[in-house]
Parts: structure tokens; C-alpha cells; sequence
């Protein structure tokens, strides 16, 4: 259990030190954030903002009372049963075969979204576990640049 | 009403009953500054050096209770204050700082004087604004003083860019302050209470253990009512100190690394620990394992974060302590019985008489902590005290005979240097009527020996007692005890004249080595009515003791240490 990883949701203010604050929080402490997604909640004066970090129990815990310390934070959920979902973007050479790729993001509910002259674009959207065996299994077609959005999280 | 930034920030001062700042000058805040010439409701303390500035706001506010307010410029004027900023941080002091800033087309340039001050200040506040616009002013300065007193107290940073405090807008300070995502709980859970005082009235061996929060919550009447009710034990935190009177027989001491012995057995012997406002610190348990290792734990604490932090509470409450105390009060009175507490109470007294807190008076030279408890023998209840950092603080936090609550005034969770002298001119400006007493050590006094002339200048005849050995005293004792005697960089031999350095100052200076020339100095100083140096002359090998090494278990005291 020690280190294991946690996903971490907090609303708050839509403000413009906020993300440093609560970023401060884990850094101050020589923590890691593994990733970080920040969205407006529509129509509201809060955003979401979903962290993914590996600590001990304790640590988190103590985190998460920091966390709602801060003023600007309206609520802190730390997730146990949760949906999580990642997006990746792949940029592939043309010379790889096109359909192949295709059956491929397919299977990790994406798809190609962008084709030009010398290089195309797949996307998927999948768990964060998924979206690694996707990453091991498109290696065979050669990637030129692959980059991954971070997780957005909800609770079951 | 249309007025500048810079009168906003005077109106919003004078609206929320503001009587002192405490400050420096300096380019950014200057507009500030013009507008504080032209008004005539509050007083401006011009200190020298923004530090001082900061930790005389802090002073102000420990013997108040109020918010004390700090101005200050930016860049350098900024980081000299920040050290006050997070010794109030720490010390949960409500504080309002305002710092000058660069205009707003100059923030990020390097121009001169600036310094990104919200992202120095964000870990060492309670929160912090960076105003870009004179229309959040009026909003921002109410929500910072709300912020700063309620709750958990502690400072809130303003920085207000050279251009807004020029800018023209709307002053309206009527609207109330609304935070949606601030709302701290100050009623205790009535379940969670209930439960609490069962496990009370269970209780064989219970224990009050006192801190900070119970001060700044002003619970002290509240702790001693309940105290005396059901007879339960106390001790108190070094933050603590006053809440029960010293010679209350419940009382046993303050307990933690220098704590009496009796405090740490009493923690360690106890069956369920009534934790007020303390927050279980490291100087204070100990060795966490073996803290309180027989006890059930309650926690009473208006800052969740608090809550279990360090230690596991079985029963925790959240909640302001004066309320969570009025919940309790009716229902120890039905519940609790004061009598049943008898053996405990034995077991007390025989740890007390067993290692009273002592020293021993030997050789010419004074012991420091005669020293401390003349002043309180000669000045008791009339004197406010406030510490430097190190030996000689704990010394006064133990041999000090407080009578009530901020009385005592020091730096304890950040430990800072220097804090002492310009801490007192706060209060001094707090609380004329009472003598305002600096302990302080030969090492820290020259961390802020600059306010000599702010104390004159405005009149504030703090009184500075230095327990001078020669020394960082403590560094020289824990490299005593822990590193073979190897005194690296503690022995303070080469020292100032420190009469005359009071009196190039317009202050008065004595230089005593025995215990009549000390009542004949304080005596004086009194009757002088200015700023004072007491340079006190005492034992150079002296230790603060008891003393539980850092990490070791409460139960495992040095008692006394023999050169070897």
C-alpha cells in the first residue's frame, strides 16, 4: 500500500494563483504529480482539476486536509471507486500501413484524425492502464511523437 | 465614493478599527504612504527594518487578540517581512500585511525592486492576493482581515502593484464578505461531544492538554472553569502558557522537550488526553510511538487539518474551543466527577516532588533563571513577557510565573531570532500600562537591535534583559551534549558594550552581575521610563533542563547533566 497511486479531484475557484497553490502542496513535500488536468465545470465559477500522484496513505491524507485548507478550494475528492479516463495523441509516418493503425485505435475506442502528406495523426480515449498497452503496441508503426493528456476522473 | 487605490487602502484600515501599522517606506507603496501622511486615525510606527515591522504587528496582535497590520514596500522590503510572515504562519497570528508592488506593466520584467512576492508569500500565509485592479480592492482588503481572524488565524499578504494604489474606483466596504468555498466550523459535533464526555467520566487518569489554540480562541476562562469542575490535571504547550494561572494547583507544568518532568510523565502515565487547540508538534511529543501510549486521544481543534495530523484521535472534534467548551461544560457537570481523580492527583505530586522543575545556585555568577524568576517575583501579573529564541525562552517558559493568558508572547513554532525585541514594542504600544519585558540572549538581541531607535522614537519603553553567556547557548548545548563538545561557531566572546549601544541610542543600558545591581537595574529601567538593555552576566555552562533529546520518548528525560 505504500506508494500506491491515488487520484485526487478538486473543485475550485476559477482564479489565477490557484493552480499554484495546490501544486505547492505537493512539491513543498518533494511529491511528484504524476499528471494534472484543470477544465471549467460549465456553467459555474469552479473548475476540476484532477491530479494523479503515488504516496503513502498518510502523506495523501494530509494532502487532502491541506488541500481543503486553502480558501479557494470548494471540495476534495480522493477517489477510490472511480471512472477514469486518458486521451493520446500519436503522430505516425505515412509510410506505415494506415489500415492496420486504424484497426488498432479502433480497438481503444479512437481513430485517426488527422492525415497529412508525410505524417498522420491517431487519437484514443481509454483507461490510463489501456491507453499504456496501446502506447507499447503502436511502437511497431514507428511513432515520430506521442503525447498524453493526463486523467479525468468521476466517481462510480 | 470614487477615491484611489491608496485611500482605499486607509478607508479599508480605518473601517475595520485599525489604531496602529507598523512599517517602511519605500518606491511601490509610496502612494500609500502620501495618503497615510494626510490621515489622523491610526498611528504609523515607522520600525527600522521591515522585519521588526512584521513581528511588532505580531507582537500587537499576540497581546491583543486583534489583527495586526504590516506595511511594507517591495523586493527587499518584502523579503525582510517575509520571515515575520511565516513566524505568524506558524504561531497561527492574525496578521494583514500590505506590500508594495512594481506597477502592473512592469511584473515579470525584472524591474527594479520587484520580486514575484505572492509566490514567496504562498507558502507562508494564510492566503494571499495579488490586486491587479483598484475595483477588487475594497473586496479584497475586507476578505483579508476576515480571513486573517477567523478560523485558524493567520497572516494574510496583499500585494498591491505601484498603479492600482494610483488607480480611481468605487469604495464600497458595506458588503458583507462572502466565500463559498470558506466557511470554518466553530460549532463542535454535538455526537462527537457527547462521546467525549463519557469517555471523560470513564476516565481513570484524564489530561488537559493545553495549546495555542486555547488562546487565540480566548477560551482560557472557559479551560479554567472546566478545569476546576471536574478537577482533571493539565498541562500546557509552550504556546500555551498562561491559560491556567501558575500557582493553580492543577497546573503541572509545561510539558515537551523542556518540559517538567512531571508534565511528561503525566502525558505518558495518562489513560485519556483532552487535546485543546495543540497540535501534538514534534518538540512536544516526542518520540510519536511512544506518546500518550497509554491514552485514548480526544482532539479538539478548529483546523481539521490539525485533527489527527500526527497523531490518531479517537475522538476527534472540529470546532472553535470556546464553543466546543460551552457544549461540554453542562454536560461535565452532570457527567464527570471531580473526585474520583484522587491517586492520579497523588501520582502528580510525587512525580513533582520527585524532579521539580530546579536549578542550583553555585558560584559567583547569577543563574539565568534566577534572573527569570526575579522579574517575576519583582513584576508578576504586572509585566508582559516576551522571548528571543533559545535557552533563555525556555528558561522563562518555565521558571516565569504566568498569570494569565497573552501574558507571554514568543516565537514557537518557527523559533526565530530576533523576534523578541520588536515583538515587544508591540505589545508595549498593545498594553501601556504593563511593563513590556524582552528576555532575550546575548546571540538573538543583535538579530534586531536596530528598533532601539523605533522604541525611543515612539516612546515605548520596552525593557530588554540579556542573559548574556557568551553563547548561542543552545547550539552550544546540544553540541555539548550531541557533538563531543565541538563548539562550532557558538561561542560569542567578541560582544558589543551593550550599555553604551543602548545609550547611543537615547535608551539606558546596565551591565549586572549580582543580584542586587539586577533589582537596582530593573528598578531603574522602570522609573526611567525608556527603552532598556539589562546586560545580565550569567553562568556560561548553564543547561536548559529537563531535556528529552530530539526524537527520544517524554518518559526518557535528561535530568541533569554532569561534565565529564
Amino acid at each position: 500500500m505504500e506508494n500506491a497511486r491515488r487520484v485526487i479531484s478538486v473543485i475550485v475557484m476559477n482564479e489565477a494563483s490557484v493552480l499554484s497553490r495546490i501544486v505547492g502542496l505537493f512539491s513543498g513535500r518533494g511529491y511528484n504529480i504524476e499528471s494534472l488536468t484543470v477544465a471549467p465545470i460549465p456553467d459555474s465559477k469552479y473548475s476540476r482539476i484532477t491530479i494523479v500522484t503515488a504516496g503513502s496513505v498518510r502523506v495523501v491524507e494530509q494532502i487532502t486536509k491541506q488541500l481543503h485548507k486553502l480558501i479557494p478550494v470548494l471540495k476534495v475528492y480522493e477517489h477510490a471507486d472511480l471512472v477514469e479516463t486518458e486521451m493520446a495523441l500519436v503522430k505516425i509516418p505515412m509510410s506505415e500501413s494506415l489500415g492496420d493503425i486504424e484497426a488498432l485505435t479502433h480497438a481503444y475506442n479512437g481513430r485517426i484524425v488527422n492525415v497529412g502528406s508525410d505524417t498522420m495523426i491517431a487519437m484514443i480515449a481509454d483507461e490510463p492502464a489501456r491507453v499504456n498497452h496501446f502506447l507499447e503496441a503502436i511502437k511497431r508503426f514507428h511513432p515520430k511523437e506521442i503525447v498524453r493528456s493526463g486523467s479525468v476522473a468521476l466517481e462510480r | 465614493m470614487q477615491i484611489s487605490g491608496a485611500q482605499m487602502v486607509i478607508e479599508a484600515l480605518i473601517a475595520e478599527e485599525v489604531e496602529v501599522v507598523f512599517g517602511y517606506p519605500g518606491g511601490a507603496i509610496m502612494n500609500v504612504y502620501d495618503e497615510i501622511y494626510k490621515q489622523r486615525s491610526f498611528q504609523h510606527i515607522l520600525t527600522r527594518h521591515e522585519q521588526a515591522a512584521v513581528h511588532a504587528a505580531e507582537g500587537y496582535a499576540k497581546a491583543t487578540g486583534k489583527v495586526g497590520v504590516a506595511m511594507i514596500t517591495s523586493g527587499p522590503g518584502f523579503t525582510n517581512g517575509v520571515t515575520g510572515l511565516a513566524d505568524a504562519y506558524m504561531d497561527s497570528i492574525p496578521l494583514v500585511v500590505i506590500s508594495g508592488q512594481v506597477p502592473m506593466s512592469l511584473i515579470g520584467t525584472d524591474a527594479f525592486q520587484e520580486i514575484d512576492a505572492v509566490g514567496i508569500s504562498r507558502p507562508c500565509t494564510k492566503h494571499n492576493y495579488l490586486v491587479t485592479d483598484a475595483a477588487d480592492l475594497p473586496r479584497i482588503l475586507k476578505e483579508a482581515f476576515y480571513i486573517a481572524r477567523t478560523g485558524r488565524p493567520g497572516p494574510v499578504h496583499v500585494d498591491i502593484p505601484k498603479d492600482v494604489t494610483a488607480q480611481i474606483a468605487t469604495f464600497d466596504y458595506s458588503k458583507e464578505v462572502e466565500l463559498e468555498t470558506y466557511k470554518p466550523t466553530t460549532k463542535g459535533n454535538a455526537r462527537q461531544i457527547k462521546k467525549a464526555i463519557e469517555a471523560i467520566a470513564a476516565a481513570k487518569r484524564p489530561l488537559l492538554y493545553l495549546g495555542g489554540g486555547v488562546i487565540s480562541s480566548g477560551a482560557a476562562d472557559l479551560v479554567r472553569e472546566f478545569s476546576t469542575m471536574t478537577q482533571i490535571p493539565a498541562v500546557e504547550t509552550f504556546m500555551a502558557r498562561g491559560t491556567l494561572r501558575y500557582d493553580d494547583p492543577l497546573l503541572i507544568s509545561m510539558l515537551g522537550m523542556h518540559g517538567s518532568y512531571a508534565a511528561n510523565m503525566a502525558m505518558s502515565e495518562t489513560d485519556l488526553v483532552i487535546g485543546l487547540g495543540a497540535r501534538f508538534d514534534d518538540r512536544v511529543t516526542g518520540k510519536l510511538s511512544e506518546f500518550a501510549k497509554n491514552a485514548r486521544i480526544i482532539h479538539v481543534d478548529i483546523d481539521p487539518a490539525s485533527v489527527s495530523k500526527l497523531v490518531h484521535a479517537h475522538f476527534p472534534i472540529v470546532g472553535d474551543i470556546k464553543n466546543v467548551l460551552e457544549q461540554m461544560i453542562p454536560l461535565a457537570k452532570e457527567q464527570v466527577n471531580p473526585t474520583r481523580y484522587e491517586s492520579w492527583h497523588n501520582t502528580i505530586a510525587n512525580f513533582n516532588k520527585l524532579h521539580p522543575l530546579s536549578y542550583k545556585e553555585e558560584g559567583d555568577r547569577l543563574k539565568p533563571q534566577w534572573v527569570i524568576e526575579r522579574i517575576g517575583q519583582l513584576l508578576g501579573d504586572g509585566a508582559n513577557i516576551s522571548t528571543d529564541v533559545g535557552q533563555h525562552q525556555m528558561w522563562t517558559a518555565q521558571f516565569y510565573p504566568f498569570t494569565r493568558p497573552r501574558q507571554w508572547v514568543s516565537s514557537g513554532g518557527l523559533g526565530t531570532m530576533g523576534f523578541g525585541f520588536p515583538a515587544a514594542l508591540g505589545v508595549k504600544r498593545a498594553d501601556p500600562e504593563k511593563v513590556s519585558i524582552n528576555i532575550t540572549g546575548d546571540g538573538s538581541i543583535l538579530m534586531n537591535i536596530q528598533e532601539l531607535m523605533t522604541a525611543v522614537e515612539y516612546k515605548l519603553p520596552v525593557i530588554n534583559v540579556i542573559l548574556n553567556n557568551n553563547f548561542l547557548g543552545m547550539v552550544r548545548q546540544w553540541q555539548t551534549l550531541f557533538y563531543d563538545k565541538r563548539h562550532s561557531s557558538t561561542d560569542l566572546s567578541m560582544q558589543p558594550d551593550f550599555v553604551k549601544l543602548a545609550e547611543a541610542f537615547g535608551g539606558v543600558g546596565y551591565r549586572v552581575n549580582t543580584k542586587e545591581e539586577f533589582d537596582a537595574a530593573l528598578k531603574d529601567a522602570i522609573e526611567k521610563n525608556v527603552v532598556a538593555i539589562i546586560d545580565v552576566v550569567v553562568n556560561r555552562f548553564e543547561n536548559v533542563l529537563p531535556m528529552v533529546p530530539a526524537g527520544g520518548s517524554l518518559f526518557n528525560m535528561m535530568l541533569e547533566y554532569k561534565e565529564k
